[in-house]
């Protein structure tokens, strides 16, 4: 039996999709999942409806990063509990509490997994190069693994069943100054969530210049998509990072994904690659998103962009 | 103002990376300076200008066998180097890397410590907040801007929808994301002057860390081909792509 606690993190008034995902995960591994919180919402009817039966909880820690009293009481809470992993989403939050933990239990992290086995122990699966290689790893000395999962690894399972009992942890005081959070801003942006949405539309540099990304907009408002982008116009200011789909942005797993003059770097390929239908139009025969497109066009996107909205709107 | 800047150095990214037989990374490429990690040199050095007076102090755990990348750090105008390098690391995992590089930071005593929030090659993510956690220090992660102003550090830290704003006391550490500053290019005064700054090399004997040699409880048991995803169909734009785009989203009945 392989025992795996998940760590929930709150996300508005519930907790994150990640978190289900991992908690549905978990269930499917080991009947009885036990999972961890914090924060000032009650989430014990979503998490029990998932399948937690057991749900502890560390405190509060309002406006601050909760990095390190999470860690500090994380590590306090499981030093008395004998059981093979918690698994943690791979959010920024998540990675930060992974850290910490790590470092306080003395304990290794395994992180960027996006599959879990039990072969003889827990063994954790990896993507490398862009998702055309797997690796699987294992911890090998004696104690708790720390698992750091990356979002939509997993799919969720709602089973219907009733509340999680909560305990309060014991409470415990971390010795690192507060990361105090002074103010929060909301990049507003139009349309369904780019983590969410069905169809994600994509532009990359190869639109040439920031004002092309308006085609980008155009055609996902016409599908009900949600645009997207590639780091290289993130970084070069043309949208803002909330946008950004691939390893260190968003992981998107729509029906279908657009990508409009996007090369195709393994960077950009772990966020998106899951998604069930892949278009892409690119210049270049040999872009490496070809590789996987299920329908590629060797084009211009900023004639082919225009062309598309045309034909789309006589439809309608 | 004291900001230490952990740098690593890492193969060339545009060659295509390959596992040896023993699952590490093989690295037959050219050594350079995760460019990830620029960014927190340039944001070092204004930092340092903007104070006024200061030191930027570079902390790198690797081969020191190739220092181009630290060498070109230091012709960026940063003061000096230390290098933590030892047969005993190859292939230490996040949790003794951090290990390595909190004991040379201990010892340093920086105002400011910065970082990457991820490597170009490893990407844990996980290095930075394992040395703040080993150094007792709080860690802002993520950081599209940073200021310092009265001992106190404030930096836009990106989420998932936007960013907030975190402030906490130094000393601090703090990850930066790419495009938080634009790296400079060093000029000729600055190759001419980095040959001359020091680049200390430790091993861990030094440190006083040997234990930690070849130590870490993690291991990757195999490496296989993902089953990948089959190539469709790729049409040359003739005038008469749109119309096949279309017949396509029509037949997976996304319209
Ligand atoms: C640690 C790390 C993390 C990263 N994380 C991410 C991430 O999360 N997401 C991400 O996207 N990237 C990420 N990257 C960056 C990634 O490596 C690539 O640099 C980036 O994805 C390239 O973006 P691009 O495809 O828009 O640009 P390019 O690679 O420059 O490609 C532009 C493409 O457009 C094509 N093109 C040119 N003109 C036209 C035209 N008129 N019409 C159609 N096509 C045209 C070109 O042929 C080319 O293929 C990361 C990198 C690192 C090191
Ligand atoms: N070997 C190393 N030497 C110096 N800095 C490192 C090293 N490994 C990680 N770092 C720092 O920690 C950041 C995150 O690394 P990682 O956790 O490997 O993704 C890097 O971008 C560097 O700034």
């Amino acid at each position: 039996m392989t025992t795996l606690w998940v760590l929930c993190e709150p996300k508005g008034s519930g907790v994150s999709t990640t978190s289900l995902e991992l908690v549905s995960e978990a269930r499917r591994l080991d009947g009885d999942v036990t999972a961890v919180t914090w924060g000032d919402h009650d989430v014990a009817t979503e998490l029990g409806r998932h399948g937690v039966s057991t749900l502890w909880h560390l405190g509060s820690f309002a406006d601050q990063l909760p990095a390190a009293p999470v860690a500090a009481a994380l590590a306090a809470l499981l030093a008395d509990q004998d059981i093979d992993g918690i698994v943690i989403p791979a959010s920024y939050d998540g990675r930060d509490i992974a850290g910490r933990l790590s470092a306080r239990m003395d304990r290794p992290v395994l992180t960027n997994v996006t599959g879990l086995l039990v072969d003889g122990g827990l063994v954790t699966e990896h993507p490398l190069f862009g998702g055309t290689m797997n690796a699987r790893a294992r911890v090998t000395s004696p104690g708790v693994a720390i698992i750091v999962v990356r979002p939509k690894s997993f799919a969720i399972e709602d089973r219907g069943a009733g509340a999680a009992t909560v305990i309060p942890a014991p409470t415990v005081s971390s010795t690192v100054a507060v990361a105090s959070i002074v103010h929060s801003s909301i990049t507003e942006r139009s349309g369904p969530a780019l983590e969410d949405a069905s169809i994600v539309v994509s532009g990359g540099r190869g639109l040439g210049e920031a004002s092309a990304y308006a085609l980008v907009e155009e055609l996902a408002q016409l599908l009900g998509a949600a645009p997207g982008a590639s780091r290289a116009i993130v970084d070069a200011g043309w949208v803002p990072y909330a946008y950004q789909v691939g390893q260190t942005g968003k992981t998107v797993k729509p029906t279908l994904y657009i990508a409009c003059g996007i090369s195709g770097a393994t960077q950009h390929l772990v966020g998106m690659k899951g998604a069930q239908h892949i278009v892409a139009i690119n210049t270049d025969k040999d872009a490496p998103i070809f590789a996987i497109a299920d329908f590629g066009i060797v084009g211009d996107a900023k004639a082919i962009l225009p062309q598309l909205i045309a034909a789309l709107r006589a439809r309608v | 103002m004291h900001v230490a800047v952990c740098v690593k150095q890492i193969p060339d990214p545009s060659v295509a990376p390959r596992l040896d037989a023993s699952f590490h990374l093989e690295r037959t490429a050219k050594i350079l300076l995760d460019e990830a990690d620029a960014y927190g040199v340039e944001l070092a050095l204004q930092l340092v200008e903007s104070a006024g007076q200061g030191q930027v102090t570079l902390v790198s755990m690797g081969r020191d066998s190739d220092v181009t990348g630290i060498r070109g750090a230091l012709a960026m105008g940063a003061t000096s180097a230390i290098v933590v390098s030892d047969e005993g690391l190859r292939g230490a995992d996040a949790l003794t890397t951090a290990k390595v590089l909190a004991s040379v930071l201990a010892e340093l005593n920086a105002d400011l410590v910065l970082a990457a929030t991820e490597s170009s090659d490893g990407y844990t993510g996980t290095v930075p907040a394992q040395i703040a956690e080993l150094l007792g220090l709080p860690a802002l992660t993520f950081a599209t801007t940073v200021q310092v102003a009265d001992s106190t550090v404030t930096v836009h830290r990106q989420t998932e929808d936007g960013f907030d704003e975190v402030r906490a006391p130094l000393p601090a550490v703090v990850t930066v994301t790419a495009g938080a500053v634009e790296p400079r290019y060093a000029n000729f005064k600055g190759i001419m002057a980095a040959k001359s700054k020091t680049i200390e090399v430790r091993s861990l004997n030094d440190l006083g860390l040997s234990a930690l040699a070849q130590a870490w409880g993690e291991e990757v048991v195999g490496v296989t081909p993902s089953p990948s995803r089959q190539a469709g169909t790729t049409i040359v734009d003739d005038g008469q792509a749109v119309s096949a785009l279309v017949d396509y989203l029509d037949s997976i009945k996304v319209l």
